[in-house]
């Protein structure tokens, strides 16, 4: 679903994006195809880890459950998750994602730090779903 | 000025949860806006639609289904999608038509039959879409931006829950003056603050809602709206449609990221404000002229964005110009004097039209009780996905 966007368990964690090779522009979800700065000619577009951490731009939770293609059991009660928007201070970019489970809005703050960890989107029977959750660098659980 | 083209007619359905089908509202408020006009159906050189992605196969040719709803009568047709733009970019083919000699009069239609709930992108494995991805991935719905850019308001600018709060009071109670409106009933602050937390900081009753509903202008070269005996039409006197540029360093429905700023050094205006920008230059009028505008309250919190991206005050001043009563009835540029889409709810592709039906009804100075006094002109603003955004200046 989203092939080498991530890479790495525990603290080797990193999210991937992709680099022009010709003007230096990150891009994640990562960009195969060409440069999409206008001014670039495009060159190479090489896999470069994001920055684990970041800081926290901004932040919202899902208290209603998501339509599909969200997947989530609709026999079970629905529990919201945290999205934290966060600053990648050397790319220069925000990357959205979920918190990791327990994590609430109650628990966030524009500006603090966080770092990107794997976690579970859903599993099921046959799969697991692995993604990358957002998590306060002061939080070990 | 050259490039003007008159508004000779304004139709609506009214909105709500009909349960009917979007042609049907399509052509009701087509035959209003026609009837408006004074004009017969056949009198018709082109006629421009708004596409909806839920109505199917008629909705993608919307241009087509009603010109055929209608009766075929050999006009020229055109079909527009450009997500919450689609009315806007309507709006501009059809003027682009007119100014280009090509035809005199066209009819400009968007309805739609909105579902319950969050919109959702079509279905299907499409991992290639970004507005799939985004709901797969990360279960980021529409409201989830919202509260994004609620939360970085309050972080940033120090708005509050209960400045939300006074945007939706303002607007229902101008709503409850349409009749046009699905929700015509005014709402107080304790009302919004008891509603359901949706996407933190924002409730139920910050974000609009999904609605059936539709839209349809007439619109005409200057010479033809004379030789109608229409001698001081409404005109249209810009229509911005212009994209963000890289790096766009605004989260945006439906992006999991944003553009980096390593390579390239962000502008320094942002893409809504461009937008309004463009339109400004194009009709050569100011924020300081305008006496009304209409803007995408998508939710509370972005209406008061939309006063710092017009110009109408400097940046982290919206709750400041709320507060004083300037964005009110009788203030000094009145926000959203149709109740905006707190009180419509969403039919995207109608509601950019819906938004240049009430500059006319308002400029005509037949808007009834939500009139505002001398009106001369007003502009519109909307943001969709994919880039996508528009804004309209008309004046009288």
């Amino acid at each position: 679903m989203v092939t080498g966007w991530f890479t790495g368990d525990g603290e080797d964690f990193r999210l991937l994006g992709t680099r022009c090779r010709a003007c230096a522009s990150v891009f994640f979800p990562r960009e195969d195809i060409h440069c999409r700065n206008p001014g670039c000619a495009g060159g190479p577009l090489e896999e470069v880890p994001l920055s684990r951490r970041g800081r926290v731009w901004s932040y919202t939770d899902a208290r209603y459950r998501p339509p599909s293609p969200y997947v989530t059991d609709p026999e079970l009660p629905w529990e919201p998750y945290a999205l934290i928007a966060v600053e990648l201070a050397a790319e220069r970019m925000v990357v959205l994602g979920q918190a990791v489970p327990g994590v609430t809005v109650a628990d966030l703050t524009v500006g603090m730090e966080v770092e990107a960890v794997p976690g579970v989107l859903h599993e099921d029977a046959e799969r697991t779903w692995t993604t990358w959750q957002w998590r306060p660098t002061g939080v070990t659980a | 000025m050259t490039g003007e083209v008159a508004v000779l007619g304004a139709g609506m359905h009214p909105w709500g949860k009909w349960g009917r089908g979007f042609v049907e509202y399509g052509v009701v408020a087509a035959r209003a806006a026609l009837a408006d006009a004074g004009l017969d159906w056949r009198d018709i050189g082109s006629v421009v639609g708004a596409d909806t992605v839920r109505g199917g196969y008629p909705g993608y040719v919307a241009g087509a289904t009603f010109a055929k709803a209608l009766g075929w009568q050999g006009a020229r047709v055109t079909s527009v999608y450009a997500a919450c733009a689609s009315g806007a970019q309507a709006v501009d083919t059809a003027r682009a038509q007119i100014l280009s000699g090509r035809v005199d009069v066209v009819l400009v239609v968007g309805a739609d039959a909105a579902p319950k709930g969050f919109f959702r992108p079509a279905g299907g494995e499409r991992p290639e879409d970004p507005d799939w991805l985004r709901f797969r991935v990360l279960g980021a719905t529409n409201p989830t931006y919202f509260g994004l850019y609620a939360r970085r308001r309050m972080a940033v600018h120090g708005d509050s829950p209960e400045d939300f709060a006074q945007v939706k009071v303002k607007n229902a109670a101008m709503g409850a003056l349409n009749p046009y409106a699905r929700y015509r009933k005014r709402v107080t602050a304790e009302e919004v603050a008891a509603s359901a937390v949706v996407a933190d900081p924002l409730r139920l009753l910050d974000i609009c809602a999904t609605s059936d509903g539709g839209a349809a202008v007439v619109l005409s070269s200057m010479e033809f709206a004379h030789r109608h005996g229409v001698a001081e039409p409404v005109r249209i006197r810009a229509v911005s449609t212009v994209t963000p540029r890289y790096p766009n360093t605004v989260l945006d429905l439906p992006d999991i990221a944003t553009d980096s700023a390593v390579a390239v050094e962000p502008a320094t205006e942002t893409f809504r404000t461009s937008l309004t920008r463009a339109a400004y230059e194009e009709a050569g009028v100011g924020p300081e002229d305008l006496s009304l505008a209409e803007v995408y309250d998508l939710s509370t919190a972005l209406e008061l964005q939309w006063y710092e991206d017009l110009g109408l005050c400097g940046e982290g001043e919206g709750v400041k110009l709320l507060r004083e009563g300037a964005t009110a009835p009788g203030g000094r540029i009145p926000v959203n004097t149709s109740g905006g889409l707190a009180s419509f709810g969403e039919a995207v592709p109608a509601q950019a039209i819906a938004q240049v039906c009430e500059l006319t009804w308002q400029l005509r100075g037949v808007a009834g009780d939500r009139q505002v006094e001398g009106a001369r002109a007003g502009i519109t603003a909307n943001q969709g996905l994919f880039g996508h955004g528009s804004a309209v200046i008309a004046v009288r």
